[in-house]
């Protein structure tokens, strides 16, 4: 389980807790804090407050470490290398992922720029997911996405709840915060939450 | 060794070239005459007074005086590192950074040219010391400032592929290693060009000085080449650790990117 206590990050102050095995929606209007807050979370920016994962407090470990077990995805995600495959380690672990977000079996030498702005966003999500974390923090994973594309990614993070992985989704889509959410936390512009059940 | 001996009156001819160019600029309203007297008025005053300190110097062979001329070079060194940056390190490291690197690097590479190859008699004798310092100094300075510019203008521009390495876990020397790699490149840059060029395009100030001094020119060669090799040693020394600094300081503990750490100011 990933609970949050009394975390503050510039007008953030928020506590929550989120249940192994649950996907929540945030939601929010634009410059509520949604990213920064994920950002947060994933220790990406400095903050106080405790974050624990089944208890263990987040600075007990090295950063490297929490990331891959709390891993953060960027609504616009940021590529280091030339090309598809050398954002990986093992290609040959992607490819299932790859095959079920629709996305070209034949992409791995692809250069990073021949990629659409939905195609780099699903390769990203294989990116993150393939690190088989504990905790997904995903920011408005679908935003670039087709209705089709968009289903996949639904369908292939609620098999990762099922098998007990936590999610945080923000999305501006109300439909898909009740698709994707057993729980929707809205953020308000003084930097707190409230909860609400879907 | 034999020289020919310039007095003040003989630079008065050659000094007519430079009021040529401010005609030409008047002439082709280029706006830059004042520019180009304010620098030629600086230069002169600049070399006649180093003229002066130098013979000072020489003629003391003082180690503390020695030590003092060398303090206020690499002082001005950090100035000139820190005045090339368009962004730049917060605080004191903004000119600790590069005056330690400069210091370090241009420190030790001429120490150890002074120790095991010249070994003049007192081994910091300022004939020998100063001059190998400047020369050294003003390129591991280039090599330093253009290191240091590229690695913040790489970590700001590359700012989304460095923490999307972070958030999967990876280590920030893993995170910026790119761009460490880039401004490696960069600091480099200059010296290789430079020692591919040398003899060819034209002849380095240090061996034409030696030459017009009366030293044979395979001697003068020799003492270019020596520099050279020292020079090339102390921009790779002093670039790599003012950029594996700045990388550091731009990163912190818990392997984030710290970019706020940056002035603000600079951050457009």
């Amino acid at each position: 389980m990933l609970t949050v206590s009394g975390l503050k990050r510039l007008h953030l102050r928020v506590s929550f807790d989120v249940r192994g095995g649950e996907c929540v929606a945030l939601q929010g209007p634009s410059g509520a804090g949604k990213t920064l807050l994920l950002r947060a979370i994933a220790d990406l920016d400095p903050n106080d407050g405790a974050v624990r994962l089944d208890g263990q407090l987040r600075e007990t470990m090295p950063a490297p470490a929490w990331r891959k077990q709390v891993t953060y995805l960027a609504a616009e995600p940021g590529w280091w290398a030339e090309t598809v495959q050398d954002h990986f380690a093992a290609w040959d672990d992607a490819l299932p992922l790859v095959e079920r977000l629709r996305l070209p079996h034949d992409c791995a030498s692809w250069p990073i720029q021949r990629l659409s702005t939905g195609e780099r966003q699903r390769l990203a999500l294989v990116r993150a997911l393939v690190l088989q974390s504990r905790v997904l923090l995903l920011d408005e994973p679908t935003s670039a996405l087709d209705t089709a594309s968009a289903a996949a990614v639904e369908a292939l993070i609620a098999d990762r709840v099922s098998e007990g992985t936590s999610v945080i989704w923000t999305t501006h889509d109300d439909a898909q915060a009740r698709r994707v959410g057993s729980r929707i936390l809205r953020m308000n512009s003084g930097g707190g939450i409230e909860e609400h059940l879907t | 060794m034999t020289y020919i001996s310039l007095s003040y009156g003989d630079l008065i001819l050659p000094a007519l070239l430079v009021v040529m160019d401010g005609a030409l600029s008047l002439v082709l309203h280029l706006k830059l005459e004042r520019q180009l007297a304010v620098a030629t008025l600086r230069m002169v005053i600049q070399l006649v007074l180093v003229g002066y300190v130098l013979t000072f110097l020489f003629a003391a062979v003082s180690p503390f005086w020695t030590a003092l001329a060398a303090f206020i070079m690499v002082l001005f060194a950090s100035r000139e590192i820190v005045a090339r940056q368009k962004r730049r390190l917060p605080g004191i490291w903004s000119y600790g950074l590069g005056a330690g690197c400069t210091l370090l690097a241009a420190g030790t590479v001429t120490m150890f040219a002074l120790l095991t190859e010249l070994r003049p008699d007192p081994w910091f004798h300022p004939r020998y010391a100063l001059p190998l310092l400047g020369m050294i100094l003003g390129n591991t300075m280039t090599g330093i400032s253009l290191g240091l510019d590229v690695l913040i203008n790489g970590l700001v521009r590359e700012r989304s592929a460095i923490e999307a390495c972070l958030a999967l876990g990876g280590t920030r020397y893993q995170a910026v290693l790119p761009v460490i790699r880039d401004a490696l490149r960069s600091g480099f840059t200059p010296i290789m060009n430079s020692m591919a060029a040398i003899g060819l395009v034209s002849l380095p100030g240090m061996m034409t000085g030696q030459i017009l001094a009366g030293v044979a020119p395979v001697d003068a060669a020799k003492y270019q080449l020596l520099i050279m090799f020292l020079i090339a040693g102390g921009t790779g020394f002093g670039t790599l650790a003012a950029v594996l600094g700045g990388a550091r300081l731009l990163t912190d503990q818990r392997h984030r990117l710290r970019l706020d750490r940056i002035s603000s100011r600079e951050l457009t």
